[in-house]
């Protein structure tokens, strides 16, 4: 696809549901649901107030030591478990019976154990960017092709230069996508997160709004905010997957 | 003067759910320093085994393999394996592939090493490239380099050029004897392909399907250039075909 469609489709697509959108408000005269522009004046309101910066960096925060936390030692297991058939054997059964629990079902023990502050939605995050981390980079390893293990040792090269120059680098793509993967949940899980009991971030701003006189142009500016936030975020991974060093395995 | 390589009645026995699978049976040859031997034999007789037990990367189950006298237990710098599939690694540059196995070396020296032999293979040029910017003739090149830049006594070559085109083929053996000229390797090649065999071995051993077994070891007897077209040639390939049953 050329450059200016790959911008020109989206937005216009954005524009006709914009469009739709108001015109919808207008045709039902709605006094719940804001017009558009009511949601721009909203985020401009916020932003005025100075606390519209305070809830994105809270929740970028949250997410940032939550998710590289988990990164730190998701992958390092995943790679531990990708090459020890025995840890694999171990860990995978544990592995897989707490990845299906969503991260909202944590919410109650997270608060007896972090209480209200900063950790429990942190430990949250965490909870749910590690598992898709350990499967991701886990799969890398078991897919990497025997030969250039077999070639590594044909050079005498083994121990920790093997994973350092061989093992790591072959599972560098799988380890990208998991990272991406579990980007996109952590985002979607702070703001869960933060709607309980919290007095910072973009989800206790859609809770707060809502609560403190039924401001659903400040619940929809909320909304809005998280999808760009997210948007920024998942291209920003992506950059990563055009890495020359990584691009051999996506495909062309 | 010892061999360079001596296999001597060697045997290789897979168990399988069905009982125990005969791979090679019996097999017994050498290969002198700076010989080039081909083994040809039918697909699937059991030659990828008899070349992964040689560069050891599987035992035996009975008889001994040698390199120069010691016996092999396991893969070592000393031969390098080039296969079909090819073990380019395609997350490094083509230069970082072939400085890969210079580790201790000081980088600066890696790096002219890996320069030199990217020339000498045609390389030139393309050192800053990735694997997959590159064609398949060119990935065997890198290979090709990639091995030579240890300076491995022993080059082993397991159907090396079967997955490229035939033009890129022939011109791979071109060059693989031009390299073999100046540097002098020891090669054991494992092929199917007869022509390639004539082409570029000193001898070659024939072996029966599986489980494998020498059938017969002939001497090729022209001097290199050798052309594939000429009479004698195409009589020693229908000879040698004739062995296989074709």
């Amino acid at each position: 696809m050329r450059g200016k469609t790959k911008i020109l489709a989206p937005a216009v697509l954005v524009s006709v549901l914009v469009v739709l959108w108001w015109a919808a408000v207008a045709v039902s005269e709605t006094i719940i649901v804001p017009t558009p522009w009511r949601v721009v004046l909203g985020i401009v309101e916020l932003a005025r107030q100075g606390t519209l910066l305070d809830h994105i960096a809270a929740s970028l925060f949250r997410v940032g030591s939550g998710y590289l936390l988990a990164a730190a030692l998701a992958i390092p297991l995943g790679i531990f478990m990708g090459w020890f058939h025995g840890l694999f054997a171990a860990l995978n059964p544990l592995t897989q019976i707490l990845r299906p629990i969503s991260p909202i079902a944590w919410i109650p023990l997270a608060i007896i154990w972090f209480g209200v502050g900063n950790m429990a939605p942190i430990f949250l995050i965490f909870l749910s960017s590690f598992f898709p981390i350990v499967l991701e980079t886990t799969a890398g390893v078991h897919t990497i092709e025997r030969q250039y293990i077999r070639a590594a040792q044909n050079f005498g090269v083994g121990g920790a230069a093997l994973f350092r120059q061989v093992v790591v680098p072959a599972a560098l793509p799988h380890i990208i996508v998991g990272m991406r993967i579990s980007l996109g949940v952590a985002w979607l899980v702070v703001v869960a997160a933060e709607m309980i009991a919290l007095k910072s971030g973009l989800g206790y701003l859609i809770i707060d709004s809502r609560n403190a006189g039924n401001r659903y142009d400040l619940v929809v500016a909320g909304m809005a905010i998280i999808g760009v936030i997210g948007l920024v975020l998942d291209n920003a991974m992506r950059r990563l997957e055009r890495l020359k060093e990584v691009r051999w395995k996506y495909g062309r | 003067m010892a061999a360079k390589i001596a296999v001597r009645n060697l045997w290789k026995i897979y168990p399988t759910p069905d009982g125990p699978l005969s791979v090679l049976e019996g097999i017994d040859f050498t290969v002198a320093e700076g010989e080039f031997v081909a083994v040809v034999g039918p697909s699937g007789c059991g030659k990828t085994t008899l070349l992964n037990i040689v560069a050891g990367f599987e035992p035996g189950d009975r008889g001994a393999v040698a390199v120069d006298a010691v016996p092999v237990s396991g893969p070592s710098r000393k031969g390098i394996v080039i296969s079909q599939q090819g073990s380019v690694f395609p997350w490094l540059t083509v230069r970082r592939n072939l400085m890969f196995g210079l580790d201790g070396l000081p980088r600066q020296e890696k790096r002219r090493l890996a320069d030199h032999y990217a020339e000498l293979v045609g390389l030139k040029g393309f050192e800053e490239a990735f694997p997959y910017q590159t064609s398949g003739g060119m990935l065997k090149r890198v290979e090709v380099a990639r091995a030579l830049v240890v300076k491995p006594e022993i080059l082993y070559m397991d159907e090396p050029f079967a997955a490229l085109d035939a033009l890129t083929r022939v011109r791979m053996r071109l060059e693989l004897l031009r390299i073999l000229a100046q540097e002098k390797h020891t090669v054991l090649l494992v092929t199917h392909d007869v022509e390639e065999a004539i082409h570029l071995a000193d001898r070659i051993l024939i072996l029966s399907s599986r489980p494998a077994s020498i059938r017969s070891i002939l001497k090729v007897p022209f001097a290199q250039p050798r052309k594939l077209t000429s009479p004698e040639f195409i009589e020693l390939k229908e000879q040698i075909l004739r062995e296989l049953g074709v």
